[in-house]
């Protein structure tokens, strides 16, 4: 190959990749995102659009998403490192021998301890004092739901064994009881919750 | 099998071999020639800085840790030396024969041919195409084919076998090599090398030249090696980075051991010796390789070719069984055979009459009163005979005899013919023998194989290399004599065209070939087989087309030249995997040592228990000190090749130099660290 | 760990194997002029593609040629990366109104999705456009069909003979561009959405939550990017927090299947490779290899995982998995697996937070990507790499049997072996290299966010993600510092390109060579031997380089926590 055919080889390549790469970007960029929202807006609005959850024209959260439940009417979900912010999502990112995550630990403990008053030390489930991966998880593990079941339904007047029977209702099983960790939605139980209690005040 | 070689002596253990290696160990110190090879300079310079941080920590009066330091780079600098004089050593060898070569090759003089004179001239003023005249007692000045008259020569120089052998202008044995010696008889030589470019020129430098010239292989395994040591280089430096950041301040010396002790020293320092003690070995077997490559494609040839004749068998055929015709007794026919090859002094002769004593415990028949008359062999009555008293016995090609007699009656014709074509077809040769004007039988003559030949085809066919038999016989014969070999393939009816064919296609397809030659016709072929081993005895333009020279022109010793090709490279890959494994206990010896003092939990990895950082550290330069010399035995032997197939070879490798280097150097360690404490060689904190 | 933990690991596993058949014979229709039942939509398409680019498709390139075609590629790829990102505030499809991503991190980002690390010093949902991400979601596709087209001219190079040319770039990108990435993509989009992942292009939602707070949940096109994202072993999600954000991934189920259509591809190559060598047994060979490491390496994770940090247990009194930084409906199996599946494949998409892995748990999650990636590893890069040290392995043990060594009946010469040589040392001189650089100056340190052995772990991490094209990352380390986002910059590039130079360059060698049949002579590079030399060859080149780093970082950590040791002062 002479020099010019060689030089004349590498434009034209040149050439075919901003053509190629302009083409792929079309489909792949536009063509195909649109599509797949079209297609989602049609097949599964709820869940394209978030799964939001919306009561009395309000939307008041995402099944998906955790809140953060501080009140002790509600059962309460997992530390996060962003105190529940959705549009900045991060964790903790503490090493096993960092001692802030070790002082965490045991300060999230003695908020257990103190909101659960009884609640013994060795019964505390680790899912409520370590803090998750999202900042939002919005599940805790049933222990940790049936730890909370006395205060609540002390909380809001109710007896501890409807609260259990609704904590049952809630709880979410393995994928193909193989995959994954039983636990149970807080926002939807704490929802659940609110209509036993009876709709009013929500607002605590 | 090869005679004994003078030069052979000279053991690898040999006294003053072993001074002149201690010698040239300290020679080659030079940087200059330690840079070629990148591994073994990595740690030169490791001992060199090691060194100056002793003598520097003595003149600080920091005692303890300088002769701690000081300790390490004097095993450092052994690690060195015991490398170069493992490469001396092999080098050595290699000298000391080239050294008896060059002793032959003393000053002559020859007479030249100009013109119609004959001039006296120095022999290295002898070129390509000069004619020169030999006689008894002279010294042949340069190699040359003889083009006229014949004459005894001693070629022992070459050789070491002392049987003188006759060489003759024309034909397959006109090649003379310059150095040898006219015995008899005087002859006129057309010399076919300038000077320099001898035959024993050449042999001379190759095996001086062994360490320079490196293999395909060995270069490839060199970058390899090379490119290890670079990385654990950078991982040496890195980690006095990351101890600095654990907050550790590393001493140097540490360091320079730890990165000894990764680099594939082992392999590194043994590498040469192994390259250059194969051509050694190849030389002992009385086989001159024209290049390493030649050496290494051995051991990859995926064809051999074997002549039939001379190499698979004894290359005469034998009387193997008496056949009479109906009515005829097995003992006379053997009699009358007996008779008749009274005077035949061929090995086919010689084989009736052995056959018949041995059967049938016949003796030499009395002669009468009359003397015998003997019937030479003539091509034209293709027969021979003797008459003796009553008996007028005849022997030869069957249609001769039976003309020879007037022809056989029609009831015994059915039975002659199916003998004659039953032997045929089990690839003999039936040689029928009549008595008195009538033919009485057929002796059976066949090819004998050579003793213990099946066997080696054996071994050779598991190791995956395929067989190939040529012969000039029809394809029948062949594939009885191939089948009886055990040979795969043969090649029938092969001429000069045929086999230089078969070697292309062979190559064509991806497969290495390698054959033995000795004619001039030969030469093509040879010079496209990837391996081509000509017989000394054969002539110069087969010797120019070969890579191997057999100075024994023992054909069957192909198999030896492939299986030398194996276990050379069979050594280099079992102390690779052997020097890499190694690196595993000297890390779990020295990582423990270097950071317990800052992670106290890290004691966990000293599985060993060694008894402190400095002993273990110590213990693991010098057991990567020692393994060298400890090695050089095998490197120069080589490891041991069975033939059997590649798994299996593999896994048995695997198993002895990848797990024995991984778990030989914990035990070699470990026994060092406990001599290292009881002496009291480091400080105990 | 738990037998439903394990259960379901296994049943993972077994999964992985029943498609390498399938998925590797669907390859093998898609590049070897089989028939597939895509073709009568998407030939037309083909077709029109290659006269929009002015391509031959019939013409074949020599490896450097091809060499060039990608590099050509990905340049122009890069070319129109980085000025969308850094006019995103002025471009359409910025409902939030997000400002221009800043220069050094427009750099760092546009070379990760380039180079198929997705490497991210940003917070996707604080940070990009929906323009900005529809863009990045274009190199998600265009990265693993690079890496494909790849290996395919390394294959080609392996199991032709006698030849010179290794096919033609830019078909082999248009065919897996069309019959691979984007129908996959667009099925598994819609599983996505059906299983909860959102796709719309409206603002972020504004929620009163139950207590009466504000929370902003974002939206976009979030399931056609993570269905590519995880198809193509691309790893850079659409939130911070990847995969372990509910939206990303809402459920075990979504993550199970996430997990699985990431190794599709890279398993199927084993399977095609063993395919086009004509024995499919060489390429079962690679697979189990693979796959025997990366089984050890996950229950290695989940039982530390499981076991936990036994300063936490001894606070709350009872033994307790490792939950810290690990989503409560993916558990301590599900985080463990995905983790370990993910830093294999050369993915690094996350569902749990690495930086507070255990410390052993972070030593598999480091040696997956410190040994090159070759466990698994993503589109192309995974088998190629795997295939350097089946050329190292076949050189030693070529060797030990006494022949010189031969892979698929073609010799390796030095050339091969400088080659694969050169692949050894590139990614080690980088990660040791650029990590040390990083423990010793001000702006390396400054970004390190734990204390003690847990910090070289983040800086040791980042480099190896980065070389590896894994783009996942120990979370604390500041990643869009600009120290890091240079030097994890250069690492992503060099990790990429100048690997592809060498792999090609073999393949441009082997190409030539002739095929010497195979014999009990040959060294059988298809069984249990071959499969144990490979994996013995790479655990002991990997483990060799690497462990005084390892030592210093995860092993002094492991051991310090047994010991109930904290490092940096206990505060309070």
């Amino acid at each position: 190959m002479s020099d010019m055919q060689k030089q004349a080889g590498v434009i034209r390549h040149l050439w075919t990749a901003l053509r190629l790469a302009v083409v792929f970007t079309v489909i792949a960029g536009l063509i195909y995102p649109l599509v797949i929202t079209g297609l989602g807006q049609l097949l599964f609005p709820a869940q394209a659009n978030g799964s939001l959850i919306v009561q009395n024209g309000q939307v008041v959260g995402s099944a998906l998403i955790g809140q953060a439940f501080t009140s002790p009417r509600f059962f309460q979900g997992r530390p996060s490192a962003t105190g529940y912010a959705a549009n900045a999502s991060s964790a903790s990112n503490l090493g096993p021998t960092n001692p802030t995550l070790i002082s965490d630990v045991a300060a999230a403990l003695q908020g257990v301890l103190a909101a659960n008053p009884g609640l013994s030390v060795a019964r505390v489930p680790v899912d409520l004092v370590e803090s998750s991966d999202s900042g939002v998880d919005p599940d805790i593990s049933i222990q940790a739901a049936l730890v909370q079941v006395p205060r609540v339904a002390a909380q809001n007047g109710l007896s501890q064994a409807i609260v259990l029977a609704l904590v049952k209702s809630q709880e979410r099983g393995r994928f193909l009881g193989l995959f994954g960790a039983p636990h149970v939605n807080v926002l939807e139980l704490n929802l659940k919750l609110e209509a036993l209690v009876g709709g009013g005040g929500g607002q605590g | 099998m090869s005679a004994q070689m003078s030069r052979k002596k000279a053991s690898a253990f040999d006294r003053q071999l072993i001074w002149r290696a201690l010698g040239d160990s300290f020679h080659k110190l030079s940087p200059a020639w330690m840079v070629k090879n990148p591994v073994m300079f990595v740690v030169e310079v490791g001992s060199a800085l090691s060194t100056v941080v002793a003598i520097r920590l003595y003149a600080q009066g920091q005692i303890p840790v300088a002769d701690f330091t000081m300790q390490i780079a004097v095993w450092l600098w052994l690690t060195v030396l015991f490398a170069n004089f493992a490469e001396a050593l092999a080098e050595g060898r290699g000298h000391a024969q080239a050294a008896a070569l060059r002793g032959t090759k003393v000053s002559a003089t020859a007479k030249r041919q100009k013109g119609s004179i004959w001039e006296e001239v120095a022999a290295t003023e002898l070129r390509r195409g000069d004619v020169v005249m030999c006689s008894a007692g002279d010294l042949i000045p340069s190699d040359g084919t003889v083009i006229k008259g014949a004459a005894a020569i001693d070629e022992s120089a070459i050789t070491g076998e002392s049987a003188p052998v006759i060489r003759e202008a024309g034909g397959d044995k006109s090649a003379v090599t310059g150095g040898t010696r006219i015995l008899s008889d005087e002859v006129w030589i057309e010399v076919t090398a300038n000077p320099g470019e001898t035959f024993l020129d050449r042999m001379i430098g190759l095996i001086e030249g062994a360490v320079r010239q490196k293999t395909p292989n060995e270069i490839a395994l060199a970058i390899l090696l090379a490119g290890l040591t670079l990385i654990f280089v950078v991982v040496v430096m890195t980690t006095e980075a990351f101890a600095q950041y654990s907050g550790l301040h590393l001493q140097l010396v540490i360091l320079v051991a730890l990165l000894v002790c990764l680099a594939p020293t082992t392999i590194g320092g043994l590498l040469s010796a192994i390259g250059i003690s194969g051509m050694d070995r190849l030389l002992r077997h009385n086989v001159l390789a024209m290049s390493g490559r030649a050496i290494e494609a051995a051991g990859d040839v995926n064809v051999i070719m074997l002549d039939k004749t001379g190499t698979l068998t004894y290359g005469n055929r034998m009387a193997t069984e008496f056949m009479p015709l109906p009515g005829v007794e097995i003992r006379d026919l053997a009699q009358c055979a007996l008779i008749a090859s009274l005077a035949d002094d061929t090995p086919e002769g010689r084989s009736i009459v052995a056959l018949a004593k041995e059967q049938f415990g016949l003796e030499d028949p009395q002669s009468g009163s009359e003397p015998p008359v003997y019937h030479p062999f003539t091509a034209q009555t293709r027969m021979s005979g003797v008459d003796l008293g009553a008996h007028q016995v005849r022997k030869g090609a069957p249609d001769a005899v039976a003309a020879y007699v007037g022809g056989v009656p029609a009831e015994l014709e059915k039975a002659l013919t199916e003998i004659v074509e039953g032997i045929a077809h089990q690839g003999g040769t039936p040689l029928a023998v009549a008595d008195g004007g009538r033919v009485i039988g057929v002796v059976h003559l066949k090819d004998i194989v050579k003793v213990g030949i099946r066997d080696r085809i054996a071994a050779i066919r598991k190791s995956g290399i395929r067989t190939v038999m040529i012969t000039g016989d029809n394809p029948i014969t062949a594939r009885t004599i191939a089948d009886e070999v055990g040979i795969d393939e043969c090649l029938a009816q092969a001429t000069p065209e045929k086999k230089l064919e078969y070697i292309e296609q062979q190559k064509a397809e991806g497969y290495l070939v390698a054959m033995v030659g000795d004619g001039t016709n030969d030469a093509p072929a040879l010079a496209a087989a990837d391996v081509a081993v000509a017989m000394n005895s054969g002539t110069s333009a087969a010797r120019e087309a070969a890579n191997m020279v057999d100075l024994d022109s023992n054909p069957i010793k192909l198999i030896d030249i492939v299986e030398i090709g194996k276990q050379i490279l069979i050594t280099r890959g079992a102390l690779t995997t052997f020097s890499i494994a190694n690196d595993v206990a000297k890390y779990f010896a020295i990582l423990p040592a270097m950071f317990v003092p800052i992670f106290p939990g890290l004691e966990a990895l000293n599985v060993m228990h060694l008894t402190s950082p400095e002993s273990a550290v110590l213990s693991a330069v010098i057991f990567n000190a020692l393994i060298i010399p400890m090695l050089i035995p095998l490197a120069l032997r080589g490891v041991r090749y069975r033939p059997q197939s590649a798994a299996t070879t593999l896994r048995n490798n695997l198993f002895v130099y990848g797990l024995g280097g991984l778990f030989l150097p914990f035990i070699g360690i470990k026994l060092l660290d406990m001599m290292i404490t009881a002496l009291g060689l480091v400080a105990l904190r | 760990m738990t037998l439903v933990g394990i259960g379901g690991i296994v049943l993972f596993l077994v999964v992985v194997t029943l498609v390498v058949k399938p998925v590797g014979l669907y390859l093998y229709n898609v590049f070897d002029g089989g028939r597939t039942w895509l073709d009568p939509v998407l030939a037309p398409v083909e077709r029109a593609i290659y006269k929009v680019g002015g391509v031959n498709p019939a013409k074949e390139m020599r490896w450097t040629e091809y060499l060039f075609a990608l590099l050509a590629f990905n340049l122009v790829g890069f070319v129109l990366l980085y000025p969308v990102l850094r006019l995103q505030g002025v471009l359409p499809l910025n409902p939030q109104h997000l400002p221009a991503v800043g220069a050094h991190v427009a750099w760092n980002t546009a070379v990760s999705f380039v180079t198929n690390t997705n490497w991210q010093a940003y917070g996707g949902e604080s940070t990009l456009s929906y323009l900005s991400q529809m863009w990045l979601t274009v190199q998600q596709f265009l990265s693993p069909i690079t890496g494909l087209a790849m290996v395919l001219a390394l294959i080609r190079g392996l199991t032709r003979k006698n030849a010179t040319t290794l096919g033609n770039f830019w078909v082999d990108l248009t065919r897996a561009f069309l019959w691979i990435a984007l129908p996959v993509a667009a099925v598994a989009a819609l599983v996505l959405i059906a299983l909860g992942t959102p796709q719309n292009l409206a603002p972020y939602t504004i929620v009163h939550t139950l207590q009466g707070a504000k929370q902003i949940l974002p939206q976009g096109p979030v399931a056609s990017m993570t269905s590519i994202m995880q198809f193509g072993d691309n790893g850079g999600g659409y939130f911070n927090t990847n995969a372990g954000y509910p939206f990303e991934t809402p459920n075990a189920a979504s993550l199970m299947f996430q997990l699985t259509l990431g190794f599709l591809v890279p398993v199927g190559l084993t399977y095609y490779f063993g395919k086009k060598a004509g024995d499919t047994r060489q390429g079962w060979t690679i697979f189990a290899a693979m796959m025997v490491m990366f089984m050890f390496g996950v229950f290695v994770t989940y039982w530390a995982e499981a076991a936990g940090n036994p300063i936490v247990s001894h606070l709350l009194q009872h033994a307790v998995p490792n939950m810290t930084g690990k989503e409560t409906r993916f558990g301590v199996a599900g985080s463990s697996l995905f983790e370990t599946g993910t830093t294999a494949v050369s993915w690094g998409s996350t569902a749990a937070a690495n930086d507070s892995f255990t410390p052993i748990g972070s030593l598999i999650l480091l040696f997956n990507m410190m040994s090159g990636e070759v466990i698994i590893g993503a589109w192309g890069v995974g088998l190629i790499g795997m295939l350097a040290f089946a050329i190292l392995a076949v050189f030693l043990a070529g060797l030990m049997v006494g022949r010189t060594p031969e892979y698929l009946g073609k010799k390796i010469q030095a050339y091969e072996v400088k080659m694969a040589t050169l692949a050894m040392i590139v990614p080690t001189f980088v990660i040791l290299g650029f990590a040390a650089w990083a423990v010793s100056s001000r702006g390396g340190v400054s970004g390190i966010f734990n204390p003690g052995p847990q910090g070289l772990s983040e800086v040791l991490y980042a480099f190896s993600s980065g070389v590896g094209n894994n783009g996942s990352a120990m979370g604390g380390l500041n990643a869009a510092s600009p120290f890091y986002t240079w030097t994890v910059g250069f690492a992503m590039l060099i990790g990429r390109f100048p690997m592809y130079i060498p792999a090609l360059a073999i393949a441009g060698s082997m190409v030539k060579k002739q095929r010497v049949p195979p014999s009990i002579g040959t060294f059988p590079t298809n069984g249990w031997l071959f499969g144990l030399l490979l994996i013995g060859t790479v655990v002991i080149v990997g483990a060799l380089v690497f462990f005084p780093a390892l030592a210093l970082g995860p092993l002094a950590e492991q051991f310090a926590m047994q010991a109930g040791h904290l490092f940096g002062g206990v505060p309070k």
